[in-house]
């Protein structure tokens, strides 16, 4: 026989009879794996709805006025009016602009308007869009319920939210005025023709935002051609940070970049929020078990105590003993991580095309959700779940498993 | 005491250990109950109060189809009178009416339009938190005085301080032009920056006449000493206002259903993880009684021989299970209480939560509200679950026979 043999010989029998005393109470072991599955399943199904709820905040937020970074006059944050326009970009920025990673960028006019029907008026936000890279930059032409979409910068129509023309009591085809205000303070006023009606994924935005051709309303207000603010997007907003730099030089006095996740502090917060709390409720859930774990493996020992005794009386060492209770453990926290986790996927995938929860959207648009949430299964949080049950398992195993390996085996003999 | 709890207390100090770490799964579970639930109460209050108290309070009477079709056309009339009425007749000074109007509102140098309210400054006090939060100026001085309450940003965006003009264009109830020029009275400001971008108030009198109301208005609020008795309330403005067919009495869940919504969204979310951690709690349970049967099987079964009837060693099984039940019961609220009565002095608060207050109308520090319902809802069902899971070992009992039971090992 080999060294190597040798070696191994302990292990396996060690791991076989580990195996088969799991099973010596199959009905506590099948109880303690069940506990084990749920646990590891409500783990995994609870982080991917949250998930997926911070994901569609994050898509809204982003995404329907979309530009993970944008480019201001440094006071239009605080005041967006229009005396805080600035000039459109130039060769340093441009040049930045047109790198690779930069999937799209877009310059807009944005501005408080009041828009008037001959039966109402409201308070708006108006952007001059031009139409091609605000398409590229990600609004999406199937919202358009009725009508079009503006066709070029000098478009004379205007582009407005389904809710807003209802309440405006205005439709397709219909005149509105928009009034807003020139850099002189005066009042710019101008007709528009609704050639368009929108949906937008939350109410609030389909009734404020206001979609008009830039040059036209340059034109109408005034401005030459100064823009509001300029947005760009990449493939993935989760990587912003590792381009904004590149266009944060490029940018010059009084122009400002910021990155979404500056801009919003409600939802980079929630971002990092959800992830403190994802792993608090693994850790909480983790530990809920663990009462159940040590109480299992310290009932096994206990029952087999007289047979511990024997083993050691005829010379195996407690380093062994204390191998085989980690890994009767092991293979129990293993069987329950593969079924909490097949269990999990079984749940959520008939889920991807989204649970309804229309019943309270009125309530989920206060948080930046959208009526659908669709839950998101990531990777990282399923290794995290796995790597804590398994390693924080493991440790609170080694209580009641150096316990064994400590029994006296005289004492252990000649206990009933 | 009598014999059977006697033995089952005897019984769970056989295994310390044992009991102790299922007492614990019990304690620990039994505490996060206790604060969860309490923190969650406390925030719920919190929302709603503030929400309520800003503007929209606990009812409002409305004409019919306001609410569905915000307008400045779905007005009532004598809405003045009709809140006197109300006020002596509820013998309450926490009414108060109101009109809404949409204006482009101008400085020297800016223009937004606005959403306008009209109200009555001597009873507004006592329903809206909002002209306490006046920080600079002051409230109105008369209800047909040519001034307007306005919020910190609104001021930074028109670029006005107290003591400046502004004017105020917009259309009247019958479609005719208005127009006007108030003073800057007061600035007030709440902390969130969208009220204070976006609110503003005129003395409900000139508000009347600056768009041709005459002696009509939009609501009259109304706000209940507690939410609980919200539902008499209305019932009794219900029958107050019936002879004026034309009006309703709304509650906030019908003025903000956002807000009751995001509250049951919240619930359900949290009541899942809740159902995890007890279903979690009584499988520890399950499993601790089923050993603690199997182990005992030749006792039992001697124990039969002798003439004790299944029911009885039933009982014990469930005895001890409710032993350790009202331990972790006991503990585990005792512990859940002191930490959320502490934190209902201190407040609570994690990382993040400034930003989630403002947008719930939130306080950066939550209070847990400490009540018997918060502190016994979750622990009460953890302590039914238990008993419940200690029924299927309890059962086996009855399936035993004694000689084969004598000779298991």
């Amino acid at each position: 026989m080999s060294q190597h043999t040798k070696a191994l010989l302990p292990s396996m029998v060690i791991f076989t009879l580990a195996w088969r005393n799991l099973w010596r109470n199959h009905r506590r072991t099948l109880i303690m794996l069940s506990a084990i599955t749920v646990g590891v399943w409500a783990m995994i199904f609870m982080t991917s709805l949250l998930r997926g709820m911070v994901d569609d905040m994050l898509y809204n937020g982003i995404r329907h006025l979309p530009g993970e970074v944008q480019i201001h006059q440094h006071n239009y944050r605080d005041d967006p009016s229009i005396n805080n326009s600035m000039s459109p970009p130039e060769a340093k920025l441009l040049t930045a602009l047109n790198m690779p990673i930069v999937k799209a960028w877009t310059s807009r006019i944005k501005v408080p308007a009041v828009i008037a029907s001959e039966r109402d008026s409201r308070g708006v936000i108006l952007l001059g869009v031009d139409p091609q890279s605000e398409v590229k930059l990600g609004f999406d032409l199937d919202s358009i319920s009725s009508g079009r979409f503006l066709q070029g910068v000098n478009d004379n129509g205007i582009v407005i939210g389904a809710k807003l023309a209802e309440r405006l009591e205005t439709r397709l085809g219909k005149r509105v005025v928009i009034m807003s205000q020139d850099p002189d303070n005066n009042i710019a006023d101008r007709g528009f023709r609704v050639v368009g009606i929108y949906r937008g994924k939350l109410a609030s935005q389909e009734e404020m935002n206001v979609y008009a051709g830039l040059q036209t309303l340059q034109k109408m207000l005034k401005l030459g051609n100064q823009i509001s603010e300029i947005a760009i997007t990449a493939e993935d907003y989760r990587n912003t940070h590792q381009w904004f730099s590149t266009i944060e030089n490029a940018t010059e006095a009084p122009q400002q970049a910021m990155p979404w996740y500056e801009a919003d502090s409600y939802l980079s917060t929630m971002m990092v929020t959800m992830d403190g709390f994802v792993l608090v409720w693994i850790v909480v859930v983790f530990m809920t078990l663990s009462f159940g774990l040590v109480n299992t493996l310290i009932m096994a020992v206990f029952e087999r105590t007289r047979e511990i005794g024997l083993m050691q009386s005829l010379g195996m060492r407690p380093a062994l003993i204390l191998y085989q209770i980690l890994i009767e453990s092991f293979l129990l926290l293993l069987i329950g991580l593969v079924a909490g986790n097949l269990m999990a996927l079984l749940t959520i995938i008939p889920l991807k095309d989204g649970i309804d929860i229309s019943e309270v959207a009125q309530g989920m648009e206060m948080m930046g959700n959208s009526s659908v949430l669709y839950p998101a299964l990531k990777m990282k949080d399923m290794l995290m779940a796995n790597a804590i049950v398994i390693v924080l398992g493991l440790l609170t195993s080694l209580l009641p498993a150096w316990h064994a390996s400590r029994l006296n085996p005289v004492e252990a003999l000649s206990r009933n | 005491m009598n014999i059977t709890l006697r033995m089952a207390w005897r019984n769970l100090w056989r295994h310390k250990r044992r009991t102790w770490l299922t007492v614990g799964a019990m304690i620990f579970s039994n505490l996060l109950l206790v604060f969860m639930i309490s923190l969650q109460f406390g925030s719920y209050r919190m929302m709603i109060d503030n929400t309520l108290k800003t503007y929209t309070g606990h009812l409002q009477v409305q004409q019919k189809k306001y609410n569905d079709d915000q307008k400045m056309r779905n007005s009532f009339d004598n809405i003045i009178a009709l809140t006197k009425k109300l006020r002596t007749q509820l013998n309450s000074n926490k009414i108060a009416a109101r009109g809404i109007a949409f204006a482009m509102t101008s400085s020297a140098t800016r223009s937004y339009g606005l959403q306008l309210i009209g109200v009555e400054p001597e009873f507004e006090p006592n329903i809206s938190n909002l002209p306490g939060l006046v920080r600079q100026g002051h409230y109105f001085s008369a209800n047909d005085a040519q001034e307007i309450i306005i919020g910190r940003v609104l001021a930074r965006n028109l670029d006005v301080t107290i003591g400046d003009e502004l004017t105020l264009l917009g259309s009247g109830l019958d479609g005719s032009f208005s127009a006007g020029v108030v003073k800057v009275a007061g600035i007030f400001e709440t902390g969130n920056n969208d009220i204070d971008r976006s609110m503003a108030q005129l003395p409900l009198g000139y508000f009347q006449s600056l768009f041709s109301m005459h002696k009509q208005g939009h609501n009259i609020a109304i706000v209940a000493d507690s939410l609980a008795q919200v539902n008499t309330l209305q019932n009794t403005v219900s029958d107050l206002i019936a002879d004026r067919k034309e009006l309703v009495v709304l509650d906030w869940n019908k003025l903000q259903p956002g807000l009751k919504q995001a509250i049951q969204a919240d619930i359900a979310s949290a009541w899942f993880m809740y159902a995890v951690l007890i279903v979690l709690v009584a499988f520890s349970v399950l499993n601790t009684q089923l050993m603690s049967v199997l182990e005992r099987t030749r006792e039992f079964g001697t124990m039969m021989a002798l003439g004790v009837k299944p029911l009885r060693l039933g009982s014990l099984i469930i005895s001890e299970a409710f032993i350790m039940s009202s331990l972790g019961l006991l503990i585990g609220v005792a512990l859940g209480t002191a930490t959320a009565y502490y934190m209902s002095i201190e407040g609570f608060a994690y990382p993040g939560l400034e930003e989630m207050a403002v947008k719930f109308n939130m306080s950066d520090r939550i209070y847990p509200e400490v009540s018997l319902l918060s502190i016994f809802i979750g622990p009460g069902i953890v302590f039914l679950s238990s008993l419940l899971a200690s029924v299927y070992p309890a059962v086996r009992l009855f399936f035993l026979h004694p000689v084969s039971a004598m000779r298991a090992v």
